[in-house]
Protein backbone atom coordinates (compact mmCIF):
# COMPACT_ATOMS: atom_id res chain seq x y z
CA UNK A 1 0.00 0.00 0.00
CA UNK A 2 2.42 2.56 1.08
CA UNK A 3 4.60 1.30 -2.34
CA UNK A 4 1.64 2.78 -4.05
CA UNK A 5 1.22 6.05 -2.18
CA UNK A 6 4.85 6.65 -3.04
CA UNK A 7 4.81 5.21 -6.67
CA UNK A 8 1.69 7.08 -8.06
CA UNK A 9 0.65 11.12 -7.43
CA UNK A 10 -2.94 10.17 -8.07
CA UNK A 11 -2.88 8.05 -4.83
CA UNK A 12 -1.34 10.44 -3.00
CA UNK A 13 -3.80 13.19 -4.14
CA UNK A 14 -6.57 10.76 -3.37
CA UNK A 15 -5.26 10.21 0.59
CA UNK A 16 -4.50 13.66 1.01
CA UNK A 17 -8.29 15.28 -0.55
CA UNK A 18 -9.76 12.21 1.04
CA UNK A 19 -8.19 13.28 4.97
CA UNK A 20 -8.47 17.04 3.91
CA UNK A 21 -13.11 16.19 3.48
CA UNK A 22 -13.00 13.71 6.25
CA UNK A 23 -11.73 16.66 8.25
CA UNK A 24 -14.29 19.29 7.31
CA UNK A 25 -17.62 17.27 6.74
CA UNK A 26 -18.31 16.03 9.78
CA UNK A 27 -17.26 19.61 11.54
CA UNK A 28 -20.30 20.86 9.62
CA UNK A 29 -22.24 17.85 9.90
CA UNK A 30 -22.18 18.11 13.61
CA UNK A 31 -24.30 21.38 13.40
CA UNK A 32 -26.38 19.88 10.75
CA UNK A 33 -27.25 16.24 12.57
CA UNK A 34 -28.29 18.66 15.68
CA UNK A 35 -30.17 20.71 13.83
CA UNK A 36 -32.34 17.93 12.46
CA UNK A 37 -31.86 18.70 8.98
CA UNK A 38 -29.71 16.02 8.45
CA UNK A 39 -30.98 15.18 4.91
CA UNK A 40 -29.61 18.79 3.62
CA UNK A 41 -26.90 17.58 2.22
CA UNK A 42 -28.68 15.22 0.04
CA UNK A 43 -30.75 17.98 -1.34
CA UNK A 44 -27.85 20.32 -1.84
CA UNK A 45 -25.87 17.26 -3.21
CA UNK A 46 -28.72 16.55 -6.28
CA UNK A 47 -29.30 20.64 -6.94
CA UNK A 48 -25.40 20.37 -7.65
CA UNK A 49 -26.10 18.34 -10.32
CA UNK A 50 -28.71 20.56 -11.95
CA UNK A 51 -25.54 23.49 -11.63
CA UNK A 52 -23.07 21.07 -13.05
CA UNK A 53 -25.51 20.14 -15.90
CA UNK A 54 -25.98 23.47 -16.83
CA UNK A 55 -22.20 24.33 -16.52
CA UNK A 56 -21.66 21.69 -19.42
CA UNK A 57 -24.58 23.35 -21.23
CA UNK A 58 -23.38 26.92 -21.36
CA UNK A 59 -19.31 25.79 -21.98
CA UNK A 60 -20.73 23.78 -25.16
CA UNK A 61 -22.70 26.49 -26.29
CA UNK A 62 -20.12 29.37 -25.62
CA UNK A 63 -16.77 29.05 -25.12
CA UNK A 64 -16.13 31.56 -22.63
CA UNK A 65 -18.58 30.34 -20.39
CA UNK A 66 -16.84 26.86 -20.59
CA UNK A 67 -14.07 28.84 -18.93
CA UNK A 68 -15.71 28.48 -15.67
CA UNK A 69 -15.21 25.13 -14.52
CA UNK A 70 -18.94 22.97 -14.17
CA UNK A 71 -18.14 22.61 -10.98
CA UNK A 72 -18.71 25.90 -9.47
CA UNK A 73 -22.04 26.18 -11.27
CA UNK A 74 -22.77 23.79 -8.72
CA UNK A 75 -21.30 25.38 -5.99
CA UNK A 76 -23.46 28.29 -7.29
CA UNK A 77 -26.57 25.98 -7.08
CA UNK A 78 -25.84 24.76 -3.97
CA UNK A 79 -25.39 27.96 -1.96
CA UNK A 80 -29.06 28.98 -3.65
CA UNK A 81 -30.39 26.27 -3.07
CA UNK A 82 -29.18 25.84 0.83
CA UNK A 83 -30.72 29.84 1.35
CA UNK A 84 -33.59 28.66 -0.37
CA UNK A 85 -34.42 25.75 2.04
CA UNK A 86 -33.75 28.30 4.82
CA UNK A 87 -36.46 30.69 3.19
CA UNK A 88 -39.01 28.07 2.88
CA UNK A 89 -38.29 26.54 6.42
CA UNK A 90 -39.19 29.64 8.08
CA UNK A 91 -42.42 30.31 5.94
CA UNK A 92 -43.26 26.55 6.24
CA UNK A 93 -42.34 26.60 10.43
CA UNK A 94 -44.42 24.00 11.35
CA UNK A 95 -43.96 21.42 8.40
CA UNK A 96 -39.94 22.82 8.39
CA UNK A 97 -38.78 19.44 6.66
CA UNK A 98 -40.98 19.90 3.65
CA UNK A 99 -38.34 22.70 2.39
CA UNK A 100 -35.88 19.62 1.29
CA UNK A 101 -38.15 17.53 -0.25
CA UNK A 102 -38.96 20.31 -2.44
CA UNK A 103 -35.64 22.07 -3.45
CA UNK A 104 -34.37 18.59 -3.64
CA UNK A 105 -36.94 17.47 -6.69
CA UNK A 106 -36.59 20.76 -8.20
CA UNK A 107 -32.62 20.14 -8.34
CA UNK A 108 -33.15 17.10 -9.50
CA UNK A 109 -35.95 17.81 -12.48
CA UNK A 110 -33.66 20.47 -13.34
CA UNK A 111 -30.79 17.99 -13.74
CA UNK A 112 -32.24 15.36 -15.41
CA UNK A 113 -33.92 18.11 -18.18
CA UNK A 114 -30.40 19.97 -18.35
CA UNK A 115 -28.19 16.86 -18.63
CA UNK A 116 -30.92 15.81 -21.93
CA UNK A 117 -30.25 19.23 -23.35
CA UNK A 118 -26.35 18.24 -22.89
CA UNK A 119 -26.36 15.58 -25.27
CA UNK A 120 -23.25 15.63 -27.14
CA UNK A 121 -21.33 16.84 -24.57
CA UNK A 122 -19.12 14.41 -22.69
CA UNK A 123 -20.30 14.58 -19.10
CA UNK A 124 -19.08 12.06 -16.53
CA UNK A 125 -22.98 11.21 -14.80
CA UNK A 126 -20.90 8.00 -13.28
CA UNK A 127 -18.16 10.00 -11.19
CA UNK A 128 -20.50 12.72 -10.78
CA UNK A 129 -23.01 10.48 -9.38
CA UNK A 130 -20.41 8.12 -7.19
CA UNK A 131 -17.79 9.86 -6.89
CA UNK A 132 -14.13 9.98 -8.44
CA UNK A 133 -11.39 10.39 -6.01
CA UNK A 134 -8.52 9.00 -8.17
CA UNK A 135 -9.05 11.65 -10.88
CA UNK A 136 -8.49 13.65 -8.48
CA UNK A 137 -5.70 16.65 -9.80
CA UNK A 138 -3.35 19.32 -7.69
CA UNK A 139 -5.54 22.37 -9.05
CA UNK A 140 -8.64 20.04 -7.27
CA UNK A 141 -6.52 19.52 -4.33
CA UNK A 142 -5.78 23.10 -4.05
CA UNK A 143 -9.35 23.90 -3.94
CA UNK A 144 -9.87 21.10 -1.50
CA UNK A 145 -7.23 23.14 0.47
CA UNK A 146 -8.69 26.65 -0.02
CA UNK A 147 -12.40 25.47 0.40
CA UNK A 148 -11.98 24.00 3.62
CA UNK A 149 -9.61 26.47 5.37
CA UNK A 150 -12.93 29.11 4.24
CA UNK A 151 -15.08 26.40 5.98
CA UNK A 152 -12.95 26.37 9.41
CA UNK A 153 -12.54 29.74 9.24
CA UNK A 154 -16.04 30.40 9.18
CA UNK A 155 -16.25 27.62 12.12
CA UNK A 156 -13.74 29.41 14.31
CA UNK A 157 -15.26 32.86 13.76
CA UNK A 158 -18.60 31.84 14.32
CA UNK A 159 -18.69 28.87 16.69
CA UNK A 160 -20.83 29.52 20.08
CA UNK A 161 -23.23 31.39 17.63
CA UNK A 162 -23.42 28.95 15.33
CA UNK A 163 -24.08 26.47 18.54
CA UNK A 164 -26.00 28.77 20.54
CA UNK A 165 -28.72 28.87 17.42
CA UNK A 166 -28.41 25.04 16.83
CA UNK A 167 -29.53 24.40 20.32
CA UNK A 168 -32.36 26.72 21.37
CA UNK A 169 -32.91 29.29 18.26
CA UNK A 170 -35.65 30.88 20.13
CA UNK A 171 -33.14 32.22 22.92
CA UNK A 172 -30.37 32.86 20.40
CA UNK A 173 -32.95 35.20 18.84
CA UNK A 174 -34.20 36.89 22.28
CA UNK A 175 -30.22 37.14 22.65
CA UNK A 176 -30.17 39.58 19.58
CA UNK A 177 -28.04 37.45 17.32
CA UNK A 178 -28.58 38.23 13.34
CA UNK A 179 -30.57 34.53 13.06
CA UNK A 180 -30.75 35.37 9.40
CA UNK A 181 -26.84 36.25 8.96
CA UNK A 182 -26.02 33.59 10.66
CA UNK A 183 -28.54 30.69 9.06
CA UNK A 184 -27.21 32.25 5.81
CA UNK A 185 -23.72 31.39 6.61
CA UNK A 186 -24.01 28.35 7.91
CA UNK A 187 -26.00 27.18 4.82
CA UNK A 188 -23.62 28.62 2.48
CA UNK A 189 -20.64 26.55 4.90
CA UNK A 190 -22.99 23.05 3.73
CA UNK A 191 -23.19 23.76 0.45
CA UNK A 192 -19.34 23.97 0.11
CA UNK A 193 -18.74 21.04 2.34
CA UNK A 194 -21.32 18.99 -0.05
CA UNK A 195 -19.29 20.67 -3.23
CA UNK A 196 -16.25 19.40 -2.15
CA UNK A 197 -17.10 16.30 -0.90
CA UNK A 198 -18.65 15.19 -4.19
CA UNK A 199 -15.73 14.45 -6.25
CA UNK A 200 -14.54 11.87 -3.14
CA UNK A 201 -18.23 10.24 -2.68
CA UNK A 202 -20.50 11.44 -5.32
CA UNK A 203 -23.51 12.89 -5.51
CA UNK A 204 -25.51 9.82 -3.90
CA UNK A 205 -23.04 9.39 -1.15
CA UNK A 206 -22.20 12.96 0.00
CA UNK A 207 -24.69 12.99 3.19
CA UNK A 208 -22.99 9.96 4.18
CA UNK A 209 -20.08 11.13 4.65
CA UNK A 210 -21.63 14.21 6.27
CA UNK A 211 -23.73 12.73 8.93
CA UNK A 212 -23.20 8.77 9.20
CA UNK A 213 -19.96 9.47 11.20
CA UNK A 214 -21.52 12.53 13.48
CA UNK A 215 -24.38 9.72 14.16
CA UNK A 216 -21.79 7.56 15.40
CA UNK A 217 -20.19 10.31 17.86
CA UNK A 218 -23.35 10.94 19.21
CA UNK A 219 -23.32 8.10 20.86
CA UNK A 220 -20.17 8.79 22.63
CA UNK A 221 -19.99 12.68 22.97
CA UNK A 222 -20.93 13.82 25.78
CA UNK A 223 -20.07 17.46 25.01
CA UNK A 224 -20.21 19.12 21.69
CA UNK A 225 -16.42 19.60 22.15
CA UNK A 226 -16.63 15.97 22.12
CA UNK A 227 -19.18 15.38 18.97
CA UNK A 228 -16.59 17.50 17.21
CA UNK A 229 -13.70 15.83 17.89
CA UNK A 230 -15.49 11.58 17.63
CA UNK A 231 -17.32 12.50 14.27
CA UNK A 232 -13.92 13.69 12.97
CA UNK A 233 -11.95 10.38 13.94
CA UNK A 234 -14.83 8.43 12.74
CA UNK A 235 -14.56 10.06 9.75
CA UNK A 236 -10.49 10.15 9.05
CA UNK A 237 -10.92 6.36 9.99
CA UNK A 238 -13.90 5.72 7.55
CA UNK A 239 -11.70 7.49 4.51
CA UNK A 240 -8.26 5.91 5.72
CA UNK A 241 -9.91 2.60 5.84
CA UNK A 242 -12.35 3.15 2.90
CA UNK A 243 -8.96 3.99 0.43
CA UNK A 244 -7.04 1.07 1.72
CA UNK A 245 -9.86 -1.62 1.25
CA UNK A 246 -10.62 0.01 -2.37
CA UNK A 247 -7.38 -0.54 -3.22
CA UNK A 248 -6.70 -3.74 -2.34
CA UNK A 249 -9.94 -5.41 -3.63
CA UNK A 250 -10.17 -2.95 -6.83
CA UNK A 251 -13.44 -1.63 -4.96
CA UNK A 252 -15.26 1.37 -6.32
CA UNK A 253 -13.62 3.81 -4.13
CA UNK A 254 -16.21 6.45 -2.73
CA UNK A 255 -18.64 4.00 -1.72
CA UNK A 256 -16.25 1.42 0.35
CA UNK A 257 -15.51 4.64 2.01
CA UNK A 258 -19.09 5.11 2.72
CA UNK A 259 -19.43 1.14 3.75
CA UNK A 260 -16.29 1.71 6.09
CA UNK A 261 -18.32 5.07 8.00
CA UNK A 262 -21.37 2.35 7.88
CA UNK A 263 -19.19 -0.66 9.59
CA UNK A 264 -17.59 1.67 12.37
CA UNK A 265 -21.72 3.59 13.12
CA UNK A 266 -22.59 -0.45 13.57
CA UNK A 267 -19.16 -1.03 15.84
CA UNK A 268 -20.35 1.80 17.65
CA UNK A 269 -23.71 1.28 18.27
CA UNK A 270 -23.32 -2.45 19.39
CA UNK A 271 -20.28 -1.10 21.51
CA UNK A 272 -22.11 1.52 22.88
CA UNK A 273 -24.77 -1.22 24.05
CA UNK A 274 -22.50 -3.65 25.42
CA UNK A 275 -21.19 -1.07 27.53
CA UNK A 276 -24.67 0.06 28.74
CA UNK A 277 -25.96 -3.63 29.43
CA UNK A 278 -22.85 -3.87 31.56
CA UNK A 279 -23.82 -0.91 33.69
CA UNK A 280 -27.16 -1.65 33.99
CA UNK B 1 -32.88 52.44 39.73
CA UNK B 2 -35.74 51.12 41.27
CA UNK B 3 -38.70 53.67 40.02
CA UNK B 4 -37.09 54.14 36.54
CA UNK B 5 -39.47 52.15 33.86
CA UNK B 6 -38.74 48.57 32.53
CA UNK B 7 -40.91 47.52 30.05
CA UNK B 8 -43.79 49.30 28.59
CA UNK B 9 -46.43 47.76 26.31
CA UNK B 10 -48.68 50.56 24.55
CA UNK B 11 -51.89 49.55 22.86
CA UNK B 12 -50.68 46.01 21.49
CA UNK B 13 -52.64 43.97 19.40
CA UNK B 14 -52.25 40.86 17.62
CA UNK B 15 -53.94 38.56 14.87
CA UNK B 16 -52.94 35.24 13.40
CA UNK B 17 -55.11 34.70 10.15
CA UNK B 18 -58.50 34.42 11.29
CA UNK B 19 -58.98 35.69 15.00
CA UNK B 20 -57.98 38.25 17.10
CA UNK B 21 -55.26 37.25 19.71
CA UNK B 22 -54.76 40.25 21.70
CA UNK B 23 -56.69 43.38 21.44
CA UNK B 24 -54.95 46.81 23.11
CA UNK B 25 -53.30 45.32 25.66
CA UNK B 26 -51.22 47.94 27.60
CA UNK B 27 -49.42 48.57 30.57
CA UNK B 28 -45.85 49.07 32.30
CA UNK B 29 -43.48 47.66 34.68
CA UNK B 30 -40.82 49.24 36.88
CA UNK B 31 -37.72 48.08 37.85
CA UNK B 32 -37.72 45.51 40.70
CA UNK B 33 -41.51 44.62 39.94
CA UNK B 34 -42.24 40.87 39.81
CA UNK B 35 -45.06 40.34 37.01
CA UNK B 36 -46.95 37.37 36.99
CA UNK B 37 -48.93 36.98 33.56
CA UNK B 38 -51.63 34.50 33.57
CA UNK B 39 -54.84 33.29 31.27
CA UNK B 40 -56.16 30.34 30.25
CA UNK B 41 -54.51 28.08 27.43
CA UNK B 42 -55.02 30.32 24.35
CA UNK B 43 -55.36 33.02 25.87
CA UNK B 44 -52.73 35.02 23.94
CA UNK B 45 -50.33 35.39 27.34
CA UNK B 46 -47.49 33.89 25.27
CA UNK B 47 -48.66 35.55 22.48
CA UNK B 48 -48.12 38.97 23.81
CA UNK B 49 -44.78 38.06 25.52
CA UNK B 50 -43.23 36.81 21.89
CA UNK B 51 -44.39 40.02 20.97
CA UNK B 52 -42.54 41.73 23.86
CA UNK B 53 -39.27 39.98 23.29
CA UNK B 54 -39.37 40.21 19.48
CA UNK B 55 -39.76 36.11 18.60
CA UNK B 56 -43.15 37.62 16.72
CA UNK B 57 -43.45 40.80 14.33
CA UNK B 58 -44.94 44.02 16.29
CA UNK B 59 -47.40 45.01 13.85
CA UNK B 60 -50.02 46.97 15.77
CA UNK B 61 -48.78 48.81 19.27
CA UNK B 62 -45.48 49.49 20.71
CA UNK B 63 -42.65 48.24 23.11
CA UNK B 64 -40.00 49.89 25.09
CA UNK B 65 -37.58 48.69 27.19
CA UNK B 66 -35.91 50.74 29.41
CA UNK B 67 -37.25 53.42 27.50
CA UNK B 68 -36.16 52.14 23.98
CA UNK B 69 -38.57 51.20 21.12
CA UNK B 70 -38.15 47.05 20.75
CA UNK B 71 -36.79 47.47 16.75
CA UNK B 72 -33.91 50.02 18.32
CA UNK B 73 -33.34 48.29 21.75
CA UNK B 74 -29.88 46.74 21.08
CA UNK B 75 -28.72 45.60 24.67
CA UNK B 76 -30.60 42.94 24.59
CA UNK B 77 -28.71 40.75 27.30
CA UNK B 78 -30.41 43.01 29.78
CA UNK B 79 -33.23 40.57 28.67
CA UNK B 80 -32.99 37.16 30.08
CA UNK B 81 -35.04 34.72 28.41
CA UNK B 82 -35.98 31.11 30.12
CA UNK B 83 -38.15 29.48 27.33
CA UNK B 84 -40.80 26.63 28.22
CA UNK B 85 -39.08 23.87 29.90
CA UNK B 86 -40.81 21.43 27.60
CA UNK B 87 -38.95 22.41 24.91
CA UNK B 88 -37.84 19.68 22.52
CA UNK B 89 -34.21 20.97 21.87
CA UNK B 90 -32.62 19.58 24.99
CA UNK B 91 -33.59 15.98 24.97
CA UNK B 92 -30.24 14.17 23.34
CA UNK B 93 -28.59 17.77 22.24
CA UNK B 94 -24.75 16.65 23.10
CA UNK B 95 -24.28 19.59 25.18
CA UNK B 96 -22.83 19.88 28.75
CA UNK B 97 -24.34 22.02 31.30
CA UNK B 98 -21.63 24.24 31.04
CA UNK B 99 -21.49 24.61 27.53
CA UNK B 100 -25.37 25.49 27.71
CA UNK B 101 -24.93 28.17 30.36
CA UNK B 102 -22.13 29.86 28.41
CA UNK B 103 -24.39 30.39 25.25
CA UNK B 104 -26.53 33.25 27.66
CA UNK B 105 -23.37 35.07 26.98
CA UNK B 106 -22.85 34.65 23.22
CA UNK B 107 -25.21 37.70 22.33
CA UNK B 108 -23.55 40.24 25.32
CA UNK B 109 -20.37 39.42 23.91
CA UNK B 110 -20.50 40.14 20.31
CA UNK B 111 -19.56 38.58 17.16
CA UNK B 112 -16.68 37.16 16.96
CA UNK B 113 -14.84 37.74 20.43
CA UNK B 114 -14.64 34.20 22.52
CA UNK B 115 -15.47 33.47 25.45
CA UNK B 116 -12.48 31.89 26.89
CA UNK B 117 -11.58 31.59 30.27
CA UNK B 118 -13.72 34.53 31.85
CA UNK B 119 -16.84 33.00 30.10
CA UNK B 120 -16.10 29.71 31.91
CA UNK B 121 -15.80 31.17 35.31
CA UNK B 122 -18.93 33.16 34.85
CA UNK B 123 -20.87 30.09 33.71
CA UNK B 124 -19.58 28.16 36.94
CA UNK B 125 -21.02 31.69 38.73
CA UNK B 126 -24.19 31.32 37.34
CA UNK B 127 -24.64 27.95 38.33
CA UNK B 128 -23.67 28.22 42.24
CA UNK B 129 -26.25 30.53 42.03
CA UNK B 130 -29.16 28.58 40.88
CA UNK B 131 -27.47 25.57 43.09
CA UNK B 132 -25.89 23.54 40.36
CA UNK B 133 -22.27 24.22 40.02
CA UNK B 134 -21.67 20.54 40.67
CA UNK B 135 -23.58 19.38 37.48
CA UNK B 136 -21.02 21.70 36.10
CA UNK B 137 -19.50 19.04 33.47
CA UNK B 138 -22.89 16.92 33.40
CA UNK B 139 -24.50 16.25 29.70
CA UNK B 140 -28.20 18.47 29.79
CA UNK B 141 -29.95 15.28 28.76
CA UNK B 142 -29.21 13.78 32.00
CA UNK B 143 -30.72 16.18 34.29
CA UNK B 144 -34.17 15.95 36.04
CA UNK B 145 -36.73 18.82 34.22
CA UNK B 146 -36.12 20.74 37.36
CA UNK B 147 -32.34 20.37 36.95
CA UNK B 148 -32.63 21.70 33.58
CA UNK B 149 -35.14 24.47 34.17
CA UNK B 150 -32.44 25.74 37.02
CA UNK B 151 -29.62 25.28 33.76
CA UNK B 152 -31.89 27.61 31.46
CA UNK B 153 -32.08 30.14 34.47
CA UNK B 154 -28.26 29.95 34.92
CA UNK B 155 -28.33 30.62 31.25
CA UNK B 156 -30.57 33.48 31.58
CA UNK B 157 -28.76 34.94 34.19
CA UNK B 158 -25.11 34.47 33.36
CA UNK B 159 -24.93 38.03 31.23
CA UNK B 160 -26.39 39.61 34.39
CA UNK B 161 -29.26 41.11 33.15
CA UNK B 162 -31.84 43.36 34.50
CA UNK B 163 -34.93 41.25 33.97
CA UNK B 164 -35.76 37.99 33.61
CA UNK B 165 -38.81 36.40 31.52
CA UNK B 166 -40.13 33.08 32.35
CA UNK B 167 -42.26 30.99 30.01
CA UNK B 168 -44.55 28.33 32.28
CA UNK B 169 -41.25 27.85 34.05
CA UNK B 170 -42.83 25.15 36.30
CA UNK B 171 -44.94 22.99 33.73
CA UNK B 172 -43.84 19.51 34.41
CA UNK B 173 -42.15 19.95 37.58
CA UNK B 174 -43.14 18.18 40.78
CA UNK B 175 -44.22 20.18 43.87
CA UNK B 176 -41.05 20.25 45.66
CA UNK B 177 -39.36 21.54 42.40
CA UNK B 178 -41.96 24.36 42.19
CA UNK B 179 -41.07 25.28 45.65
CA UNK B 180 -37.67 25.39 45.39
CA UNK B 181 -38.01 27.11 42.06
CA UNK B 182 -40.03 29.88 44.11
CA UNK B 183 -37.65 29.97 46.95
CA UNK B 184 -34.18 30.68 44.13
CA UNK B 185 -37.31 33.22 42.49
CA UNK B 186 -37.34 35.38 45.52
CA UNK B 187 -33.61 34.70 46.41
CA UNK B 188 -33.00 36.47 42.79
CA UNK B 189 -35.28 39.27 42.84
CA UNK B 190 -34.19 40.04 46.49
CA UNK B 191 -29.93 40.25 45.61
CA UNK B 192 -30.37 41.25 42.15
CA UNK B 193 -33.49 43.89 42.38
CA UNK B 194 -34.16 41.82 39.46
CA UNK B 195 -37.39 42.88 37.39
CA UNK B 196 -39.25 39.76 36.25
CA UNK B 197 -41.88 38.61 34.43
CA UNK B 198 -42.98 35.27 34.45
CA UNK B 199 -46.31 33.76 32.41
CA UNK B 200 -48.29 31.03 34.04
CA UNK B 201 -51.83 29.82 33.66
CA UNK B 202 -51.41 28.83 37.65
CA UNK B 203 -53.49 32.07 38.84
CA UNK B 204 -53.96 30.89 42.82
CA UNK B 205 -49.68 30.47 43.15
CA UNK B 206 -48.91 33.15 40.92
CA UNK B 207 -50.66 35.45 42.99
CA UNK B 208 -49.15 33.93 45.85
CA UNK B 209 -45.54 34.65 44.52
CA UNK B 210 -45.57 37.88 42.38
CA UNK B 211 -46.41 41.01 43.46
CA UNK B 212 -48.11 42.74 40.33
CA UNK B 213 -50.98 40.54 38.39
CA UNK B 214 -51.91 40.91 34.96
CA UNK B 215 -54.77 38.35 33.70
CA UNK B 216 -55.29 38.27 30.14
CA UNK B 217 -58.12 36.60 27.72
CA UNK B 218 -57.13 38.35 24.71
CA UNK B 219 -57.39 41.93 26.30
CA UNK B 220 -56.10 42.77 29.44
CA UNK B 221 -58.61 42.26 31.92
CA UNK B 222 -57.02 43.19 35.42
CA UNK B 223 -53.49 44.46 36.09
CA UNK B 224 -52.66 46.05 39.50
CA UNK B 225 -51.08 44.67 42.99
CA UNK B 226 -51.52 41.02 43.55
CA UNK B 227 -53.19 42.02 47.47
CA UNK B 228 -56.08 44.10 45.75
CA UNK B 229 -56.89 41.62 43.12
CA UNK B 230 -59.10 39.76 45.87
CA UNK B 231 -61.45 42.51 45.94
CA UNK B 232 -62.02 42.09 42.22
CA UNK B 233 -61.36 38.30 41.68
CA UNK B 234 -64.62 36.84 41.08
CA UNK B 235 -65.31 39.31 38.20
CA UNK B 236 -62.13 39.12 36.35
CA UNK B 237 -61.68 35.03 36.84
CA UNK B 238 -65.59 35.02 35.59
CA UNK B 239 -64.51 37.00 32.81
CA UNK B 240 -61.38 34.94 32.21
CA UNK B 241 -62.47 31.53 32.69
CA UNK B 242 -66.34 31.68 32.23
CA UNK B 243 -68.92 31.88 34.81
CA UNK B 244 -69.28 29.26 37.30
CA UNK B 245 -65.38 28.90 38.10
CA UNK B 246 -63.74 30.12 41.32
CA UNK B 247 -60.10 30.98 42.69
CA UNK B 248 -59.43 28.11 45.14
CA UNK B 249 -60.22 30.40 48.18
CA UNK B 250 -57.39 29.54 50.65
CA UNK B 251 -54.60 30.56 48.02
CA UNK B 252 -55.74 33.74 47.40
CA UNK B 253 -56.53 34.33 51.11
CA UNK B 254 -52.89 33.53 52.23
CA UNK B 255 -52.08 35.86 48.58
CA UNK B 256 -54.00 38.36 50.14
CA UNK B 257 -51.82 38.69 53.17
CA UNK B 258 -48.41 38.84 51.66
CA UNK B 259 -46.43 42.16 51.64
Amino acid sequence: MMELFWQYSFVRYAFLAGLLIGFIAPLVGSFVVVRRISIIADALAHVSLSGIALGFLLGSLWPLAGQVRPTYYGLFFAIAASLAIEKLRQTYRHFADLAIPIILSTGVGLGVVLIGLSRGVNIDLLGLLFGNILAVTPADLWRVVILGAVVLSVLALFYKELLAISFDEEAARVAGLPIGFLQALFSAMVAVVVMTAIQLVGILLVSALITIPVAAALRLAKSFRQLLLFSVLLAEMSVLLGLWVSFQLNLATGGTIVLASVLLFLGVLFWTRWREGVMA
Amino acid sequence: MNGAEAVRVEDVSFRYTDRDVLQHVSFSLKVGDMLGLVGPNGSGKSTLLRLMVGLLPLRRGKVYWFGQPLASFRERWRIGYVPQRAGSFMSGFPATVEEVVQMGLVGKAGLLRPLGRQGRERALAALEEVGMADFFRWTIGALSGGQQQRVLIARALVADPDILILDEPTVGVDHEAEERFYDLLHRLHRERSLTIIMVSHDLGVISHHMDTIACLNHELLYFGPSDQFLLRQDEVVEAMYGAGVRVVKPALSSCAGQP
